[in-house]
C-alpha cells in the first residue's frame, strides 16, 4: 500500500512502478495473453466470415419454404372498414407509447403461404418483388422491430400491392387469422392499384376492419383524411431506366401526352388540341406494331414514329397525367422522374403523400372538365415557375417516388408524424430540395417584430489583459441610459481579473491598434474566414453598401434637436 | 511487494475471464442478436424479412398495363355525373355539391341575402355580414354570385340560447334561391345542446357549406367545409388586438411550463379529460386548475375533490397565468373547441391541444404543427413530459408562429371571415391557389394574393426562404401632370439622370396630364426604352396600376419635379437589394397621435423619426402595385382619386400593414424640401392650403379601414458606408451624394 501510495504521486496509479524482473515478468504475461486473444480472434472470425458467408445464401431463402396455412371456408371475414376511422378512434396509441426518440416500432409478420380448402392460393402472383423489396426496406429500417410485443404498428406480409390478383374475400379471412390481427388495430396495408372491373372502386376492396390503408388512387369519398396514407403508383421503370439530369428550362415540346389508356373521348380532347396548337403538343400512343411486354413499355409512337419512353419525357414542359379507369396512374411517377411537369387531371383523387408534399409547387391541377383550356391555362404560367416546378417534380421522385423503399419510408414516416406530432418534420424538410436547402436563409426570429426600449440591451465585453482599455470601454459604455446589464469575459487563464476600481498599467494597452495592423494577424483571419466557409459549405456572408446612421446624422440642423447628436463626433 | 502479488493475481484472472469469453465457454445472456446466428437456428418466426432469392413476380405484369382499356367505354363524363349525384349530405365535396359554372364568369363573387324586417341577428352575425359586404368579393348581384350568405342568424344553433332562430327550416326552404343550399355558405359556432351537444344545426342545410367552430373529424367533409375557430362577441370587426408578444427572449422558458385554468364538469360529454388534469398538476411550474363551481345546481353533483380544487383555483390570476407560461393546455370542453383556444394564441402562450377529434380551425390551410403542440387526450399523463422534450428553439419558433398566425387570420371577425372566403375562393381557382408555403409563412395568404403569380419568386416576400435574389434591375415609373413646354424642365433632367443608372432597365413616363402626349422626339435619346403610357382617367391609383410592362420587380416610383441624381438612384437600389419588402426612398414624414383632437396627425417638418416614405422618389416591389390595385376597397381608391391626393399615404399604409415594419429613408444630396417646388407647375397641388388637410383627414379614414394604425416609426437613416467620413473622397463609390 505504502508502494502504490508513494509511486502514485509520480504517476498514474493503477500503472505501478516496479522492478525490472517483474516487469519482464508482466511483459511475458501480457504477450501470452496478447497472443491468445489474437488466436482466439482469429479462430472467431476467420472462419466465421466464410460460414456467415455460407449463411448468407441460406439466408437467401425461397418463398416456396414459407409454411403453408390453410383458411376453413368458415373462416371469419373482417368488416368492410369504417369510413369514419381517424387516429384517435380506431388507432391504439397506447402501443406506440412515450418513446424518446419519437419513432414508432414497425413489426413484419413473417411470410405466410395462405391457401383455401382445396389448396388454391389467395393470390395469384403471391409475394411480388415489389412487396419484397417494401417489406426488406422497412426490416432493414430504424422502424424495424422484431419484437412483436413491443410493435405499434403491423405490417402483413400478405401482398395486396395490386387488387387484381387477390381473391377478395380469402384475402380478407387471411388478414383475418393474423395472430395480432385484433379488429385489424394498428395494422397497416399496402395497396397501389385498388378496385377492379366494372366499377374501379377508389380503395382497396378487401374487407380490412380497421387497418390502415396506404393506397394508390384513393379518391376524396374513400380517403379517411389523417388516417389513410395517399401513395403513388409505383412505376416499375424506374428501376429499369436511369435518366440523364437535366437542368429546369424550356423544353422541345410544350405539352406531352405519353399515356397509352386514355379514354377516346378524351383523346379526340388533346387531338383537337394538337390541331388548334401544333408543334407545341406532342401525342403519343403505344406502338402497334410491337406486342405486348416489357419492350413495349418502353417505346411510344406517333403516327408510324416510334419514340423511347419514358426519354421523351424529358422533352416537355408538361406531360399530362390523365385518370384512367384507376385514378391512380404510374405514369405520374415517369414524369417526376424526367422532371417534367405533371398537368393532372383526375377528379376527386388525392394526390400521393398529399399530407405532406405541397403539390402546388410541383404540378398543375385542372379538373377534367377544362381538358379543352388546358393549353391557355399553362401558357398563362410564368416560366420562372415552371422551372420551379420542374426542379421540384424531379425532386419529389427522387425523395418520395423513385423505389419501393422511398414509398415505404415516407409512409412510415407520415404515421410517425402523426403519433409525434411535436417532432414531426417540418414543410421545408419535406418540400425544399437540397439547392434550396443549403442556399435558403431561415431565421429563428422570423417574426417581423420592433422590440420595446424598456428592457434594454446587455453589453457583452471580451476582454485579455488590456484593463486599461477595458476600462475606457466600461465607463464610456455605462453613461448609455438603455444598458441593462454589463457582462465582461475574462478571457485570460494566467491572470485572475482585476477587483474594484483599481487601476493597472500596462505598456501593451495603448498599442491598440497595432494589434489589428499586424500582418499575421490579418492573414489569421484571412484563413479563417476560408475554413469558416468551407464547413458551412457555403459564403454566408453577404456585402451590403449601406450604413444605418440616426435620421439627421450630419444634417444641416441644429443638433441639440437631433436625437444622437454626438455620433461621428469623435 | 504484497501488492505486487495482488496485482499479478488480478491481471491473470482477468486475462482468464477474457479467454473463457473468446473461447465461447461462456456466453453473455443477450449477447449478440445478430441476423447470422438466429438465422443459423433455422426457422423462427420474429425474424428480420429475409432475401428472397428466387425470381419474383411483378406487382403489375406488363402484360396487365392496359387491361385497364377494357373498361373505357363507360365515359368519364358519365361517371362524373354518377359521382355527383351520389355524393350528397355527409359525403358532399366541392366536385359533388358545388356548381362551379357559377363562378366562371365573374369570378369569385359572392352574395348575401338582404336582411327581413323583424329578423334579429347577432351582432356577431352582423359583423360577418358587415364584413363580407365591405369585401372586395361582394356583388349585390345574385345572377353574378358563386357564392350565397344567408342573412338569417344561424351562429347560435343551441336551443337554449337566447340568440337561437326560430322556424329556420321553413325560413330557409323558403328562400327563392336556396336551390337545396348549393353554393351556400353556412356560418355557425355553436350547435346541439346539454347534454350531447351534438353538431346538428337544426334544420336541414343540403348541399350547403359549413363553416363551423368546434366541428369534428367526423363531421367535417375536407374541402367542402371550413373549421373557424370559436370567437366571442366582443371580438372586434376589424384590426382587432395584436399579439402579446413584443420581443423574444432567449432562453425562451417562461415561469409556468403549462397552464390551465377552467371549469371541470361534474357529469356528461367533455368531462373526462378535465376530471384527470389534477394528476399532472404539480402547483409549480404545471398548473392545472379547475373549478365545480359553475351553473346552478353544481353542488348536487359535487365530488370529494370540489372542495380542495376551488379553493386551489381562486389562488391564480387566469391572465397572469396565461402571460407567463410557456405552454397552455387547452383541453375540449363541451364542445370540441374553446375560447382558450384564441386567447393563448394571442398571449404567444403555444397552446397544447388535448381535444381529440377536432378539426382544428383552417386545418385546410395552416399547418398547426408550426405554432401549436397537438397532445392527445389519452396520453394526458404524458403531456409534462412531452412538453418538457421539447427543444428550447423549437419553443422560439412555435411562439413566434403563435403571433403571425394570430394577427394574420385571428385578430378579427374580418379577418376570420376573408380566411374563410380566401380558403374557398382558392378551391374554385384551383391551378392558381396559394401553395402552403404562402398561408404558413409571412405575410400570410390574406396579403399574397394568387392572382398575381403563382411563382413565389415573384413576390416580394420569399427571396430568403428560397435562397434567391430579385431581378437586379429596375423599372422607374415617372408620373408626368403638366405638358412639356420646354426642354429645361426637371421631368427631363430626371429622365436623364434615371436612365445613366446602371441598373435602369427601362423607364416608363405615365401621362396623366389632360394636353396631349408629346412627340416622340421630344424626350431625349437614352441608353434605355421609354414607354410612355396615357394615364387611365388620369386619377391618381393609375400611377399604382400593375402595368404589364413593368417587367423588372422593382419599381422607382418619380413625381415628375423629383431632382435626383443618377448616384443616388443607384445607392437607394443597392438598398432596396437588401429589403425588396419594404419602400425604399428619400422624402419621409411621419405620423402623430393628436390626443387634443383625438386622432392621427401628418407631418412634414424635420424629425427625428419618420413613418412614410413618400413615392414621389422610392423604390418597393411591383407586387404592391397589384396589391394596391386589388387588394385596396374602392371607397379608398376613389378617395384618393377624388382630392388627387394622399395616394402616397395610401401606398404606405399598404406596406406597413403588410410587413408590419417601417419604410427606409436612404441619404439624400439636396433636401427634398416642399418649399423647393414652388417654381414647378405643380406648385398648386402642394401649396394650396387644403392639401395638408386633406393628407390629414386621409390618414384617420385609412386608418379606420384598416382597423388600426399600420405604420411603424423608424429613427433610421441608411447612408453609404463611407458617408461623410474622414477619408479621402475618392475611396468614396457613392461620393456624389455628398457634393453639395
Amino acid at each position: 500500500m505504502y508502494a502504490s501510495g508513494k509511486y502514485s504521486s509520480r504517476g498514474p496509479a493503477l500503472i505501478p512502478r516496479m522492478k525490472t524482473k517483474h516487469r519482464i515478468y508482466y511483459i511475458t504475461l501480457f504477450s501470452v495473453v496478447l497472443l491468445g486473444l489474437i488466436a482466439t480472434g482469429m479462430f472467431q472470425f476467420w472462419p466465421h466470415s466464410i460460414e456467415s458467408a455460407a449463411d448468407w445464401t441460406l439466408d437467401k431463402r425461397s418463398v416456396h419454404d414459407a409454411p403453408v396455412v390453410r383458411l376453413p371456408v368458415s373462416s371469419p371475414i373482417p368488416e368492410r372498414g369504417d369510413l369514419s376511422c381517424r387516429m384517435h378512434t380506431c388507432f391504439d396509441v397506447y402501443r406506440c407509447g412515450y418513446n424518446p426518440k419519437n419513432r414508432i416500432k414497425v413489426y413484419i409478420y413473417p411470410l405466410q403461404k395462405f391457401v383455401d380448402e382445396l389448396g388454391v392460393p389467395i393470390s395469384s402472383t403471391g409475394l411480388s418483388r415489389e412487396y419484397n423489396d417494401l417489406l426488406s426496406a422497412i426490416s432493414d429500417s430504424d422502424f424495424y422491430t422484431d419484437d412483436v410485443t413491443r410493435a405499434c404498428l403491423f405490417i402483413p406480409s400478405v401482398d395486396v400491392l395490386n387488387q387484381n390478383s387477390l381473391r377478395i374475400r380469402e384475402t380478407a379471412q387471411a388478414l383475418a387469422m393474423l395472430p395480432r390481427w385484433d379488429k385489424g388495430m394498428n395494422h397497416l396495408l399496402f395497396n397501389m392499384l385498388p378496385g377492379g372491373p366494372p366499377d374501379y372502386n377508389t380503395a382497396l376492396d378487401v374487407p380490412r376492419d380497421r387497418a390502415l390503408l396506404a393506397g394508390g388512387g384513393f379518391s376524396t369519398w374513400t380517403y379517411r383524411q389523417g388516417y389513410d396514407v395517399s401513395i403513388p403508383v409505383y412505376s416499375p421503370l424506374s428501376a429499369d431506366v436511369e435518366l440523364p439530369q437535366r437542368q429546369p428550362g424550356p423544353r422541345r415540346y410544350f405539352i406531352l401526352s405519353s399515356q397509352t389508356a386514355i379514354h377516346r373521348e378524351y383523346r379526340a380532347e388533346l387531338e383537337r388540341l394538337k390541331e388548334e396548337n401544333g408543334e407545341a403538343l406532342l401525342l403519343l400512343d403505344k406502338c402497334s406494331n410491337l406486342s405486348q411486354g416489357a419492350a413495349s413499355a418502353r417505346k411510344r409512337c406517333y403516327k408510324g414514329q416510334v419514340y423511347d419512353y419514358p426519354q421523351i419525357l424529358q422533352e416537355s414542359s408538361f406531360c399530362v397525367v390523365l385518370r384512367g379507369a384507376r385514378l391512380g396512374q404510374a405514369a405520374l411517377s415517369d414524369v417526376l422522374q424526367a422532371g417534367c411537369v405533371p398537368v393532372i387531371l383526375a377528379d376527386s383523387y388525392i394526390l400521393p403523400f398529399s399530407e405532406v408534399l405541397d403539390w402546388k409547387r410541383a404540378s398543375v391541377v385542372i379538373p377534367e372538365e377544362k381538358l379543352s383550356e388546358m393549353y391557355t391555362i399553362l401558357k398563362s404560367i410564368p416560366h420562372r415557375q415552371v422551372e420551379e416546378m420542374q426542379r421540384q417534380a424531379h425532386w419529389f421522385w427522387e425523395a418520395y417516388f423513385s423505389s419501393m423503399k422511398a414509398i415505404g419510408l415516407t409512409t412510415l414516416q407520415i404515421i410517425n408524424d402523426r403519433i409525434y406530432p411535436y417532432a414531426a418534420r417540418t414543410y421545408e424538410q419535406w418540400n425544399n430540395p437540397p439547392v434550396v436547402k443549403w442556399s435558403s436563409v431561415n431565421s429563428p426570429l422570423f417574426l417581423p417584430l420592433i422590440p420595446p426600449r424598456a428592457p434594454g440591451f446587455t453589453a457583452v465585453v471580451l476582454t485579455y489583459d488590456r484593463v486599461e482599455s477595458l476600462f475606457r470601454v466600461i465607463t464610456e459604455i455605462s453613461k448609455v441610459p438603455s444598458l441593462a446589464k454589463l457582462l465582461v469575459v475574462w478571457n485570460n487563464q494566467n491572470k485572475s481579473p482585476p477587483e474594484g476600481e483599481k487601476k493597472f498599467k500596462c505598456p501593451e494597452c495603448t498599442a491598440i491598434d497595432g494589434l489589428s495592423l499586424d500582418q499575421t494577424h490579418m492573414v489569421e483571419r484571412s484563413e479563417c474566414i476560408n475554413k469558416f466557409a468551407s464547413v458551412f459549405g457555403t459564403m454566408p456572408l453577404k456585402v451590403v453598401e449601406h450604413r444605418a446612421d440616426p435620421v439627421l446624422y450630419k444634417d444641416d440642423f441644429p443638433e441639440k434637436l437631433k436625437s444622437f447628436p454626438n455620433i461621428g463626433s469623435l | 511487494m504484497q501488492a505486487k502479488k495482488r496485482y499479478l493475481i488480478l491481471l491473470s484472472a482477468g486475462a482468464c475471464l477474457v479467454l473463457l469469453f473468446y473461447l465461447g465457454g461462456v456466453q453473455l445472456p443477450a449477447a449478440s442478436r445478430s441476423r447470422h446466428d438466429r438465422s443459423r437456428n433455422g426457422y423462427r418466426p420474429d425474424q428480420p424479412w429475409p432475401h428472397f432469392s428466387d425470381p419474383l413476380h411483378l406487382f403489375l405484369p406488363w402484360d396487365q398495363t392496359d387491361t385497364e382499356e377494357y373498361n373505357l367505354h363507360i365515359s368519364p363524363r358519365q361517371k362524373r355525373d354518377v359521382n355527383t349525384s351520389v355524393y350528397k349530405g355527409k359525403r358532399c365535396r366541392m366536385d359533388s355539391c358545388f356548381d362551379f359554372s357559377l363562378c366562371q364568369k365573374n369570378g369569385f363573387k359572392v352574395y348575401v341575402y338582404p336582411q327581413q324586417k323583424g329578423e334579429k341577428i347577432s351582432e356577431s352575425y352582423q359583423n360577418i355580414l358587415a364584413t363580407i359586404e365591405g369585401s372586395r368579393f361582394y356583388t349585390s348581384d345574385p345572377g353574378q354570385a358563386c357564392l350565397f350568405i344567408l342573412s338569417l342568424d344561424t351562429l347560435d344553433r343551441d336551443q337554449l340560447s337566447p340568440q337561437y332562430v326560430h322556424n329556420l327550416k321553413t325560413k330557409v326552404q323558403n328562400l327563392p334561391l336556396w336551390n337545396d343550399g348549393r353554393n351556400h355558405l353556412i356560418f355557425n359556432l355553436y350547435s346541439g345542446t346539454w347534454p350531447d351537444y351534438t353538431e346538428d344545426l337544426g334544420f336541414d342545410i343540403g348541399q350547403a357549406m359549413l363553416a363551423k367552430a368546434s366541428i369534428s373529424t367526423e363531421n367535417f367533409r375536407p374541402n367542402f367545409d371550413v373549421s373557424i375557430p370559436l370567437f366571442s362577441k366582443e371580438h372586434p370587426r376589424t384590426g382587432g388586438e395584436r399579439g402579446y408578444l413584443k420581443y423574444n427572449s432567449i432562453p425562451p422558458f417562461r415561469k409556468y411550463m403549462l397552464v390551465f385554468k377552467g371549469k371541470r364538469y361534474l357529469t356528461g360529454i367533455g368531462s373526462d379529460t378535465r376530471n384527470a388534469l389534477h394528476h399532472v398538476h404539480n402547483a409549480e411550474d404545471v398548473v392545472l386548475l379547475t373549478t365545480c363551481k359553475h351553473g346552478k345546481d353544481w353542488q348536487k353533483h359535487k365530488d370529494a375533490r370540489c372542495d380542495k380544487d376551488n379553493a386551489e383555483y381562486d389562488k391564480y390570476d387566469y391572465k397572469e397565468m396565461l402571460h407567463n407560461s410557456t405552454f397552455c393546455l387547452v383541453p375540449r370542453g363541451r364542445r370540441l373547441g374553446s375560447f382558450r383556444f384564441l386567447e393563448a394564441l394571442q398571449a404567444a402562450c403555444v397552446p397544447v391541444m388535448l381535444s381529440n377529434g377536432w378539426e382544428l380551425p383552417f386545418s385546410e390551410i395552416i399547418d398547426w404543427n408550426t405554432a401549436a403542440v397537438i397532445g392527445d387526450e389519452r396520453l394526458l399523463l404524458q403531456i409534462p413530459t412531452t412538453v418538457r422534450s421539447i427543444h428550447q428553439d423549437k419553443i422560439l419558433s412555435l411562439r413566434q408562429q403563435t403571433q403571425f398566425l394570430w394577427e394574420a387570420y385571428f385578430s378579427s371577425v374580418e379577418k376570420i371571415v376573408l380566411t374563410t372566403l380566401e380558403i374557398i375562393q382558392d378551391r374554385v381557382l384551383e391551378h392558381g391557389s396559394r401553395s402552403s408555403l404562402m398561408w404558413n409563412s409571412h405575410p400570410g395568404g390574406l396579403f399574397a394574393l394568387p392572382q398575381y403569380s403563382g411563382y413565389l419568386g415573384d413576390f416580394p416576400f420569399y427571396y430568403a426562404t428560397l435562397g434567391i435574389k430579385p431581378y437586379p434591375k429596375f423599372t422607374a415609373v415617372i408620373h408626368a401632370v403638366s405638358p412639356l413646354v420646354s426642354q429645361s424642365q426637371p421631368i427631363l433632367k430626371l429622365l436623364v439622370a434615371v436612365a445613366k443608372s446602371q441598373y435602369c432597365a427601362q423607364i416608363i413616363v405615365l401621362w396623366n396630364c389632360d394636353k396631349p402626349l408629346p412627340a416622340k422626339h421630344r424626350w431625349p435619346a437614352t441608353s434605355v426604352p421609354v414607354i410612355v403610357i396615357e394615364g387611365e382617367n388620369k386619377v391618381m391609383s393609375s400611377r399604382f396600376l400593375p402595368y404589364e410592362t413593368i417587367v423588372t420587380d422593382a419599381v422607382l416610383s418619380l413625381d415628375e419635379d423629383t431632382v435626383l441624381s443618377t448616384t443616388e438612384v443607384d445607392f437607394a437600389f443597392t438598398v432596396w437589394q437588401s429589403f425588396p419588402e419594404r419602400i425604399v426612398g428619400y422624402p419621409a414624414r411621419s405620423h402623430f397621435w393628436d390626443s387634443n383632437k383625438e386622432r392621427w396627425g401628418y407631418t412634414s417638418k424635420w424629425t427625428n423619426d419618420y413613418s412614410m416614405v413618400l413615392t414621389g422618389a422610392a423604390i418597393y416591389h411591383r407586387y404592391y402595385h397589384h396589391l394596391y390595385t386589388n387588394y385596396l376597397p374602392t371607397s379608398l381608391k376613389s378617395m384618393v382619386d377624388q382630392l388627387a391626393n394622399c395616394e402616397d399615404i395610401l401606398m404606405n399604409f399598404l406596406v406597413s400593414a403588410v410587413t408590419k415594419l417601417p419604410p427606409i429613408k436612404v441619404t439624400q444630396k439636396k433636401q427634398y424640401k416642399e418649399t423647393m417646388m414652388g417654381q414647378s407647375s405643380r406648385a398648386s397641388r402642394w401649396a394650396d392650403p387644403d392639401h395638408f388637410a386633406q393628407r390629414q383627414t386621409c390618414m384617420n379614414k385609412f386608418a379606420s379601414w384598416f382597423g388600426a394604425m399600420p405604420l411603424v416609426h423608424s429613427q433610421m437613416r441608411l447612408d453609404p458606408v463611407l458617408f461623410k467620413d474622414q477619408v479621402s473622397i475618392l475611396r468614396k463609390k457613392y461620393r456624389d451624394i455628398e457634393r453639395l
